[in-house]
């Protein structure tokens, strides 16, 4: 088989873009292009941004869930984990049962007046910057269990996204996750903390 | 705020009152109570442990629970019997419609009404996939425990398989309240019984796969053989039903002792252990997966014609089009989906083999559209006992491949 | 499940063994159940383990309102060899809700009766370790019994229509709602 490369332009053809860049990418490493053409491009390659963006675009792409699965809606955040909705393409696959090691607290199930307190603690632990999503509408507002034993998270600490669904299929997650990636990396404020001009959360011990 | 010094707020906590457990073990080490969960990666859920813990060896051990109680049978006293079956399904998560089929069956027994056949075979086919999926969780979490990690993937690629058969047949990947009182929800559409046949062929395959993994490697057969075993005699006072009792060579199986639902029309035989250790927990499981191919096989290849829910349309919602040209049919649908069905007054008790034992429904009615008490005698509640005795003087990563193969599912203990 | 005759059987022989110790007897939808006095349980509970029903399946409680008295436990028990099953249940009234425990004879019943105090307040004598299970060690007030409200919270809306407020800029910017549809 032969190999045919089309070095020259063949008229009637236009050339396509990748060809082009390539045989750009060619001359700027051998040196070939003249000072303009340089100039150009690696004005075309290069991002300024501030250090905020650039920041807050790390950040939103290498969140760091923790391992916190309350109930059934914990079986659906495993499923993306699992091999057929992978959250590790979008890099989310490192998931940390320690709070201080991790920030994205996902709620994921029913939360009892017993564990409220626990969950509350344990949000406390996690350091800034961090943010919550409630997975599935228990924890959002009480779901089907509107009655004494259930907490909606709002209560108790704040959530920047809530996912609906009783269990939210692991494309719902997948959605929701990803749109609180979008909102970091766009404007890591918004929500509560800027609604309430807030910096973050503070423990506050009982009859302290 | 003030500035809260927690050193000072624990250094002010007086102790002298309460009594002090012992604070030497047997070999002269100090004793130490260590609090494991309720958030913990290993506790499968949120459980909290108290252990004693004397070096690396375990002297006491007590669960705490409580930590997801949901407060589910009381809600379902406040709803009629119909809108139970959803919010009953989310009590132990894993295994939804055990639960439905268990609630089911206590309420089609106080009605005396009777499910038809096509129905019953329906419902085993679809409790043994979900046996299978509970299975294949159980395995993956437990292999996570042990550190086998990539099981986990294994296990869940098969498990979105069998929600994918979940979503054709109701439209819900979990509680998918298919099961309803007197049948099923609805027939199984074109293209299932060639889709449950494609994956029957491949998952037998599958777990052969799964066990070449783990049967000879080292690291697994060192930590799950001759590890915290506890004997028949334990287990059945303990009140353990399901695979840690026929890990030690009991075989108790209600499907087979006292069948419902048309078990009694499939061959299939009960993986029993021979030492009740964890190895032996693990193994049972196993094999159970490949038994409830065969049940479900023989159920889809003998799969009988009729209506897919009762006929008694006190009970079961007319079909659609019935409404347009009848009256009565109408009136019953109008009936049942504003009030609900009345049940009798009664008690009944309906105890199913659920993939972690004895599931049994206690419902009590009043002669309202409302069930009086609705119990769920969840076989995890009562396994979780056993924990204590099987892991007391072992060491605490025995702990561990104990906790995970003993299955606890948090919700059905909490309910 | 025992037949009618068989279940009669069974309780004329614990009412034999002990008088005044069954109160009733019930057989409906092939389910077998005998009613007992609360202070017999557990020699009743004994002399049917003699009888073969060796396993303790279930205990759970009811709270029977408006009958008194209120508040009953339910025994199941599991006969493996005769595959048999047999419930036994007990009633107290609520102002004297103390039952003996079986935990000594059946381990089973540990965690079984914990929950039967913690949801409906039937103090269990003799109990290793009578706590509540399932709700906060300090929570007052028995929630499964049929007169403690099934509770609940109204749900949290940024734009609540219904109460007229508008929370979107803060709970201390609160503003009204002009109307519904805005």
């Amino acid at each position: 088989m032969e190999i045919v490369r089309r070095e020259k332009l063949v008229p009637g053809h236009p050339p396509d873009d990748f060809r082009i860049r390539q045989l750009q990418a060619r001359d700027m490493l051998r040196g070939d292009m003249d000072e303009e053409a340089l100039e150009r491009y690696v004005e075309e390659r290069v991002v300024t941004t501030t250090v905020d963006r650039a920041v807050a675009w790390a950040r939103g792409n290498s969140l760091f869930p923790m391992t916190f699965g309350l109930a059934c809606c914990a079986i659906e955040m495993m499923s993306v984990v699992g091999a057929r909705l992978d959250i590790a393409r979008f890099g989310f696959e490192a998931f940390r049962a320690s709070p201080r090691q991790a920030d994205l607290l996902i709620l994921s199930g029913r939360v009892s007046i017993k564990m409220a307190p626990v969950v509350r603690r344990i949000y406390d632990q996690m350091l800034e910057p961090k943010w919550a999503i409630a997975m599935g509408a228990c924890c959002s507002s009480q779901g089907v269990f509107n009655n004494y034993a259930i907490v909606p998270a709002d209560k108790f600490m704040p959530v920047d996204v809530h996912v609906p669904g009783c269990p939210p299929r692991p494309e719902a997650l997948m959605h929701g996750v990803l749109k609180l990636r979008d909102m970091i990396q766009a404007d890591p404020k918004a929500g509560w903390r800027e609604r309430y001009e807030a910096a973050g959360t503070e423990e506050i011990v009982p009859g302290a | 705020m003030s500035d809260v010094d927690y050193r000072t707020l624990e250094e002010s906590i007086e102790l002298s009152h309460v009594p002090t457990a012992p604070t030497v073990g047997e070999s002269g080490q100090e004793l130490l109570t260590l609090n494991m969960g309720p958030h913990h990666p290993a506790t499968h859920g949120v459980l909290r442990l108290l252990v004693t813990l004397e070096g690396e060896v375990v002297r006491d051990l007590k669960p705490i629970v409580g930590y997801v109680h949901t407060g589910i049978e009381k809600t379902a006293e406040d709803k009629s019997y119909w809108k139970v079956i959803p919010v009953i399904e989310r009590m132990d998560y894993l295994s939804y419609y055990f639960n439905a089929m268990a609630y089911c069956g206590a309420v089609e027994t106080l009605l005396d009404c009777e499910v038809p056949k096509r129905a019953q075979y329906l419902r085993v086919i679809h409790l043994e996939l979900n046996r299978i999926m509970s299975h294949l969780v159980w395995m993956g979490t437990g292999c996570l425990d042990l550190g086998a990690i990539s099981m986990f993937w294994y296990c869940f690629r098969e498990r979105e398989q069998i929600l994918d058969l979940f979503e054709m047949s109701s439209g819900q990947r979990m509680h998918t309240r298919y099961i309803q009182v007197g049948g099923v929800f609805e027939d199984i559409p074109r293209g299932f019984d060639q889709k449950l046949r494609e994956f029957l062929a491949i998952m037998p395959r599958r777990v052969d796969q799964y066990l070449d993994l783990l049967n000879r490697n080292e690291i697994v057969l060192r930590r799950l053989r001759h590890t915290c075993p506890l004997d028949e005699e334990a287990l059945l006072a303990l009140g353990v039903t399901g695979p840690l009792l026929r890990a030690v060579g009991n075989p108790w199986d209600l499907r087979k002792a006292m069948p419902y639902s048309s078990y009694d029309d499939f061959e299939f035989a009960i993986p029993i252990g021979t030492e009740g250790d964890n190895y032996d927990r693990f193994a049972v499981r196993a094999a159970e997966m490949k038994e409830s191919c065969k049940i479900i096989e023989q159920a889809l290849d003998g799969l009988p014609e009729g209506p897919f829910i009762t006929t008694d349309r006190k009970v079961a919602l007319p079909p659609r089009h019935e409404l347009a040209t009848s009256m009565e049919a109408l009136i019953h649908h109008f009936k049942l989906v504003t009030e609900g069905f009345r049940v009798p007054p009664g008690e009944a008790y309906y105890p199913i083999e659920a993939p972690r034992g004895e599931l049994g429904c206690f419902v009590r009615s009043d002669g309202s559209s409302k069930p009086a008490r609705v119990h769920m005698r969840d076989p995890s509640f009562v396994n979780i006992q056993a924990l204590e005795p099987m892991v007391k003087d072992s060491y605490i990563a025995d702990l561990i491949a104990t906790l995970a193969m003993l299955d606890p599912i948090l919700g059905g203990i909490d309910r | 499940m025992p037949d009618p005759t068989g279940l009669e059987l069974i309780a004329q022989d614990l009412g034999k063994a002990q008088a005044d110790c069954v109160l009733g007897t019930h057989h409906a939808h092939g389910q077998a159940t005998i009613e007992v006095a609360p202070a017999t349980i557990r020699a009743t509970l004994a002399r049917l383990r003699d009888q073969g029903y060796r396993f303790l399946s279930s205990v759970h409680g009811v709270d029977y309102y408006p009958h008194e008295p209120r508040l009953g436990v339910h025994y199941v028990m599991l006969d493996m060899e005769a595959l048999d099953r047999l419930t036994i249940k007990l009633r107290v009234s609520v102002d004297d809700p103390r039952v003996e425990s079986v935990t000594a004879d059946w381990p089973t019943a540990n965690h079984q009766e914990r929950e039967v105090y913690d949801m409906f307040g039937v103090v269990f004598d003799g109990h290793p370790d009578m706590r509540r299970i399932l709700m906060p060690e300090d929570y007052e007030g028995h929630p499964q019994r049929r007169d403690f409200p099934v509770g609940g919270e109204p749900v949290l809306f940024t734009r609540d229509g219904a109460s007229g407020r508008d929370y979107t800029l803060g709970l201390d910017n609160a503003s009204t709602v002009i109307d519904a549809s805005s």
